[in-house]
């Protein structure tokens, strides 16, 4: 099966986000108040191959661990969706 | 036979021929050898010289890691020989766990470029054996992601088992207890910021690199089985 994957990359909680702390203080300058929590991730999106949905589940997991994150730092949340089909 | 150094060079890498310069100066052979290498051929030490690698696409030394002569540099490591990374290099000894804790972002998001005053904290180290302890070396920083941070144990460790090798005198980029460089218990892995190598000649505005850059050229020697 092919699944859509979607790996979203953020800063481990304590760890400072200067990024999002600069957005945060961009922010009231340009007219938007009340809005805090600011930070800032990436995201990262690929198609797999995988017999099933657990399996696919247990690539992107030993990816996200081994590549796309450093555990030091950083967190990941996977998502990922059986492909769709293109209509004929 | 002179000693010699290998300089890992990764698509990016740009002070590899600063620290090339270095070493001849200093009465060693350097030989710059490419990430796709899977051998480190005759290399008595091996610097991992500053810049971009792989244009730090993910994060700086995630996919430096994944090259072909970090294997090499691996088990050398493991094998006692001296390896220094240099900023950037640094940032790839972290992403390859050669050495411990990461390199993030600047604290107030500023590019750092310019002398810090570093104080030698420790000199049982590949890097430092030839400076003294207290010493305050003026040597250049150039980094984006030189904030070093670590769990609290490994703050631990890294303080009870003296790997703090050098702190910033007055902290340019928010770095966890002002470290500029650390090495591996077996304090033959090292990695900094500052560029020791950019600090080894009066046209340059400091010196004060030769004594660290001497160090590895000793450890190298010794590495080597040369008298000093």
């Amino acid at each position: 099966m092919m699944f859509d994957v979607v790996v979203e990359v953020r800063l481990r909680a304590g760890i400072a986000d200067p990024q999002g702390a600069t957005i945060e203080r961009a922010l009231p300058a340009l007219g938007f108040d009340g809005v805090t929590g600011v930070s800032v991730g990436k995201s990262i999106r690929f198609s797999l191959q995988a017999a099933d949905e657990s399996a696919a589940h247990a690539v992107v997991t030993d990816l996200c661990h081994r590549f796309l994150t450093n555990p030091v730092i950083e967190d990941s949340e996977i998502s990922l969706h059986p492909a769709e089909v293109a209509a004929h | 036979m002179a000693t010699k150094v290998a300089v890992i060079r990764f698509p990016g890498t740009n002070c590899e021929f600063d620290v090339v310069e270095v070493v001849q100066q200093l009465g060693a052979q350097a030989q710059i050898v490419f990430h796709d290498e899977p051998s480190l051929g005759s290399a008595d030490a091996v610097v991992i010289a500053g810049g971009f690698a792989h244009g730090d696409y993910l994060r700086p030394g995630a996919i430096a890691r994944f090259s072909p002569v970090m294997e090499a540099v691996a088990s050398f490591a493991q094998s006692g020989g001296p390896v220094v990374g240099i900023c950037n290099g640094f940032q790839v000894l972290t992403e390859a766990n050669l050495l411990p804790g990461a390199l993030q972002k600047n604290a107030g998001l500023k590019f750092r470029c310019g002398f810090t005053e570093l104080r030698v904290e420790n000199s049982n180290s590949v890097l430092t054996s030839e400076a003294q302890v207290g010493d305050i070396l003026s040597i250049p920083i150039n980094h984006f992601e030189g904030n070093y941070t670590c769990s609290s144990e490994t703050l631990a460790e890294l303080q009870g088992e003296d790997r703090v090798l050098f702190r910033y005198v007055t902290n340019p980029n928010g770095s966890v207890d002002d470290i500029a460089g650390i090495c591996n218990q077996s304090r033959n892995v090292v990695g900094l910021m500052p560029h020791p190598e950019r600090a080894c000649h009066d046209l340059l505005g400091s010196r004060d690199g030769i004594v660290l850059m001497s160090s590895l050229l000793r450890a190298a020697g010794l590495n080597a089985g040369l008298p000093n």
